[in-house]
């Protein structure tokens, strides 16, 4: 017998098949849906936001992973996701460059900056949001009320490339006649104002839980529709991306002291349901505080971490200086994940105190 | 403004006073750092690194002045141990190939005794005019016997790998070189 | 009752990898044909090697002891048939080494004639617990699951400790592997047979077994051998999961119990074996037969037939390979063992030992192959590990070598099953990691150890050398002293006749030696010896001036 040219690896010699790209991919088609329904409720400058955002992203990681003598990355599909994660965090009106800066920062800033993907303190997305969010915050905060795609009212293509690229809107449409506040923002500004709850979001404003739920309510491209987004959660959770601790923690988190503090005084304070399905609270609890790299990494030490986050956004949202308070919460939270980690060891078998009996 | 000049002069003159008594007060006389790198050294005072032994070669590190990949014996171990005590990066070893030991070619053997007599570690057995044998395992690699030897008949082999030598090999993975 | 649970605990953690028995399940048990020579390690079993008792060209028994186990965690190696040895060297092995071992390779003689005197027990179950161990002692059985631990030790529980259950392990919970199955299908009785004996061994009455219920047919053939020995053992089914078959994983799941970190089994009342050890302790403790052979599967989508053989201990995996058939173009990997935790073949010429559990052929789509990638933190290794450890954070210290802090995260708590990295999307060979680093810290150690000794020894050296010095001296000033007062009388009579030689002169050591042997008086081959001394002393001259000649160059 002459030379055999066995592959002689370690053990385990099979594998589950999954894959970086894999995972990251998973996460994208399980955004589609909602990103799809945004394009639906907000128009072409909505796909427009989207496409720009994830283009800059992509091109700033390639051109840093160059830079750093790396072979390209663009492959693993976590710059498109960084990007498009980014872009539901927008508004459907963001002017172009807000968005190339904003995919910039994320890649480059948020992630090459700490030694590229897995080393990483911050969620990118949130970190540009909120880095975003600071810097310019006249066209983060620009509300267009919901212009379905096949309206009548709706921008068209072109006139759609002018309000992102040229920052102009057509003749005849007034500015203020096509935005408002969110229901997040409009109940802190009425309610700061010595009004009830009730009267905030009544009357002329006309909050309607149902469309909320659908997402037919003014907000950033991924605050809209509570269903479409649980389901994209639940396909994750399906396909074993994460289990339920992290977001299952952050919405009790988030949603218990809503609860007890409407129970205590319901003119004051909106209801929990609200707190659900307005704002960024889905989004964030399903795609941005699970993101794997800033999560703690044990079941324990997820649970408080999630609880962390929501009990933040609650309180930002209630009292802090801003009327969403998610992405703040969950940057905030990132920063302890490794303190939260170090302190939720697991306890390793046959090392419990009972274990020997 | 004279206040000023007065008080930062006195807290300097304080401070000095202090730190000068200290200086007395704690000195330590010999180099402690002296004494760890002996530690870290086989204390066979074999002489490979070409001093004349494992405390003139760390007073030479000490000061400076020794490369810290001159101890044989010790090998890569100790070479790193130096470098964290020293605190400075590793450097490669100058035999690559793998320890070695000490064989005596019982053919040429004489059996005069001068290798036993310069072991550091009384590794050679053997009697006056008998064939003399390394215990290989006691060995330390320090070629002390080689030049007594009369007939030149002690040889430095590689240690032979074997099953039960060999260790599993780190990943070379792309982390390998990041960081 | 007992301490086995009526309702299964869970292990932590786990994965399902594709089972892939189907290929080799349906294929009964066939007795491989003897192979034209046999290469027998003599080193198979967890704990020290053995020492060859036979030599080149010896003729041999079946059953006969080749090598005698050295220490007390050893476990001897027989001659799987009768015939000749051949030679003694070292061969190739399965090892993730590659390197070679010293094997015994024997020539069939064909008669397959056994060593005459092997003999078992009349009535074992009425037997003292001791000769039933002594029994399995020499027949050199060990663990035949994979880890080869010698199984007379499980058998003698340490004093103070007491072995309430028997667990019976027909869990086989490496993907492929069939061999345990298909001996609990064929062979129920003989296995309930064995259980009987290790419970009288053990002096225990209790007896689970646990098998996956993806072995419906083994689960069966075992409940009607055990309802036929009458209530004592129980079989239990289990869910899959790998890696219940590992002994921690398994305890816990049937008591309930975790067996403390650093201890035995036994410290939680538990004895662990393999279904084929207990058939081969049937066949030890009943017949006297050493264990010479085992069943191993044959499988992987590369095998031309997939099949259970009962084979020899010795036999080259080239001989199983042909005999099933070769192997079809494509294969890629050759696995001793399972999938999860068997060792990649590097040669077809390596035998079967005690520990091969399967011979896994498998293709490129089986066994993919990708680069390593950054940790992307998704914590899934920590979902997998059945021992609840922190396999990302570990492979970290292990990479930048923290071997202190590595320890400290309970690296030796790690099994290798294999799940973490089963699991990991950025393929990081985090077992590959762990094993580096307990080997790092084993040689880190050792090292030490060692350094600590040559200190020691040098020390001792010098202490002895200034001793005999001081000697010396004291000597020397002792017969100054005489000689002075012999020579005071002596000027008295006579002058000295010659001088007293000096201690301190030496005669060249080549001459010395030469003149020494040349006086050895009396003998045959006196002639001879002093031809050779003068010889010796000739080249011994030659040699110093050689280096002498040297020297004087070097010094130019």
């Amino acid at each position: 017998m002459n030379q055999e040219k066995w592959v002689v690896g370690t053990s385990p010699h099979v594998h589950s098949g999954d894959s970086v790209p894999q995972v990251m991919q998973t996460v994208i088609w399980a955004l589609m849906p909602a990103a799809v329904l945004s394009v639906l409720v907000f128009g072409w400058a909505a796909l427009l936001v989207m496409i720009v955002t994830t283009l800059s992203a992509v091109l700033t990681e390639e051109v840093v992973t160059r830079m750093r003598g790396r072979s390209s990355a663009i492959g693993d599909r976590s710059a498109a996701l960084t990007g498009l994660l980014l872009a539901m965090t927008l508004p459907p009106h963001t002017p172009w460059w807000v968005c190339v800066v904003g995919g910039a920062f994320a890649i480059l800033i948020g992630k090459h900056l700490y030694g590229g993907l897995g080393h990483n303190p911050f969620n990118p997305a949130l970190i540009s949001r909120v880095f975003l969010l600071i810097s310019f915050p006249v066209e983060m905060t620009y509300w267009p009320h919901p212009t379905p795609l096949f309206g009548d009212s709706g921008l068209s293509l072109s006139q759609a490339f002018g309000v992102i690229f040229g920052g102009h809107y057509p003749p005849g449409m007034l500015v203020d006649a096509i935005t408002g506040a969110t229901p997040l923002g409009q109940y802190r500004i009425e309610v700061g104002l010595g009004k009830s709850v009730q009267e905030a979001l009544g009357g002329s404003y006309g909050f309607d839980y149902f469309k909320a739920t659908g997402g037919m309510i003014g907000g950033s491209l991924g605050e809209t529709s509570a269903v479409l987004l649980l389901l994209g959660g639940f396909y994750m959770m399906y396909r074993r991306l994460f289990t339920w601790h992290v977001p299952v923690s952050m919405l009790v988190g988030c949603l218990a002291p809503a609860t007890i503090f409407y129970l205590v005084n319901p003119d004051h304070y909106p209801d929990p349901f609200f707190h659900l399905v307005t704002g960024g609270l889905i989004l964030g609890a399903f795609f941005m505080a699970t993101d794997m790299v800033t999560s703690p990494v044990t079941a324990r030490g997820q649970l408080i971490f999630g609880a962390c986050c929501g009990l933040l956004t609650y309180i930002i949202r209630t009292w802090g200086g801003y009327p969403e308070g998610v992405s703040f919460a969950i940057v905030i939270m990132n920063s302890a994940v490794p303190l939260i980690d170090q302190f939720t060891r697991p306890t390793v078998y046959g090392k419990a105190k009972n274990s020997k009996k | 403004m004279i206040e000023a000049v007065l008080s930062v002069s006195g807290l300097a003159l304080v401070a000095g006073l202090g730190l000068g008594f200290a200086a007395r007060k704690f000195q330590i006389e010999a180099n402690p750092i002296v004494d760890k790198l002996e530690q870290s050294l086989p204390s066979a005072n074999c002489g490979n690194c070409g001093f004349p032994g494992c405390r003139p070669y760390a007073d030479a590190m000490a000061s400076g002045g020794a490369p810290i990949n001159l101890c044989p014996p010790g090998g890569k171990a100790t070479m790193e141990a130096l470098a964290a005590i020293l605190g400075v990066s590793p450097v490669a070893m100058e035999e690559e190939e793998g320890p070695k030991v000490a064989f005596v070619v019982e053919e040429n053997c004489i059996g005069c005794t001068a290798c036993i007599k310069a072991c550091p570690v009384d590794a050679i057995i053997g009697a006056n005019k008998q064939s003399h044998t390394v215990v290989t395992d006691i060995c330390i690699g320090c070629k002390a016997c080689v030049e007594p030897c009369p007939v030149d008949c002690i040889e430095m082999r590689l240690v032979p790998k074997t099953l039960y030598s060999w260790s599993w090999a780190k990943p070379g993975g792309e982390h390998a070189t990041l960081h | 009752m007992g301490i086995a649970l009526s309702v299964l605990r869970r292990f932590h953690g786990g994965v399902h990898p594709p089972e892939n028995k189907a290929i080799s399940a349906g294929a009964a048990i066939e007795v491989m044909p003897l192979a034209k020579r046999l290469f027998v390690p003599l080193h198979q079993h967890f704990g020290a090697p053995c020492e060859a008792v036979v030599q080149t060209g010896e003729k041999v028994l079946k059953g006969q002891i080749l090598g005698q186990p050295q220490g007390f965690v050893s476990s001897p190696v027989h001659a799987p048939t009768s015939g000749t040895v051949v030679s003694l060297e070292e061969f190739p092995v399965h090892h993730p080494s590659g390197l070679p071992m010293l094997c015994a390779i024997l020539e069939p003689d064909g008669e397959d004639r056994w060593l005459p005197g092997l003999k078992g027990l009349e009535d074992p179950e009425k037997a003292e617990p001791a000769a039933i161990r002594r029994l399995i002692q020499d027949a050199g059985i060990v663990g035949l699951g994979g880890a080869t631990f010698p199984s007379f030790i499980k058998m003698s529980p340490p004093k103070g400790k007491v072995a309430e259950l028997l667990l019976i392990n027909g869990v086989e919970c490496e993907p492929y592997l069939t061999c345990d199955a298909r001996l609990m299908e064929e062979r129920a009785g003989g296995i309930v047979e064995g259980i009987r004996i290790m419970l009288r061994a053990l002096q225990t009455g209790e007896c689970v077994i646990g098998i996956e219920d993806n072995k419906p047919a083994a689960v069966k053939a075992m409940e009607v051998a055990a309802k036929a020995d009458g209530g004592r053992i129980r079989v239990v089914r289990l869910p899959v999961m790998y890696p219940q078959g590992s002994e921690k994983q398994l305890i816990e799941v049937v008591t309930g119990r975790q067996v403390p970190s650093g201890g035995l089994p036994v410290d939680v009342g538990v004895i662990v074996h393999n279904v084929g050890t207990a058939l081969a302790i049937r066949d030890a403790v009943r017949e006297g037969k050493p264990l010479i052979s085992r069943v191993v599967t044959v499988s992987g989508r590369g095998i031309q037939r997939p099949a259970n053989l009962e084979v020899r201990i010795g036999t080259p995996v080239q001989d199983l390979v042909d005999h099933c058939g070769g192997l079809k173009p494509g294969v890629v990997k050759l696995v001793s063992g399972g999938p999860m935790m068997g060792v990649a073949i590097h040669t077809t010429r390596a035998p079967v030992v005690k520990g091969t559990s399967g011979i896994l052929a498998l293709l490129a789509e089986e066994v993919p192959a990708s680069r390593e990638q950054g940790c992307i933190r998704c914590g899934h290794c920590l979902q997998a590990c059945p021992m609840s450890l922190m396999p990302n954070e570990m492979a970290w210290l292990a990479r930048h070598e923290l071997l202190d802090k590595l320890a400290e995260h309970d690296l030796f708590d790690c099994i290798e099953c294999g799940s973490c990295s089963y699991v990991c999307p950025a393929s990081i060979p985090l077992v590959q990691y762990f094993r580096f680093g307990k080997f790092a810290i084993r040689n880190r150690d050792q090292e030490k150890k060692k350094q600590e000794i040559s200190r020691a020894r040098t020390l001792a050296k010098e202490a002895r050398v200034a001793r005999e010095q001081e000697e010396k001296e004291r000597k020397k000033a002792e017969m100054k002293a005489g000689m002075a007062a012999k020579k005071k009388a002596q000027v008295e009579q006579v002058p000295d006749p010659s001088a007293v030689p000096s201690v301190s002169a030496t005669a060249p050591a080549g001459e010395a030696k030469s003149a020494s042997v040349a006086a050895v008086p009396g003998g045959d081959d006196k002639a001879e010896r002093a031809a050779r001394a003068a010889k010796s002393a000739a080249a011994a001259k030659a040699a110093k001036a050689a280096k002498a000649a040297r020297q004087a160059k070097d010094a130019e």
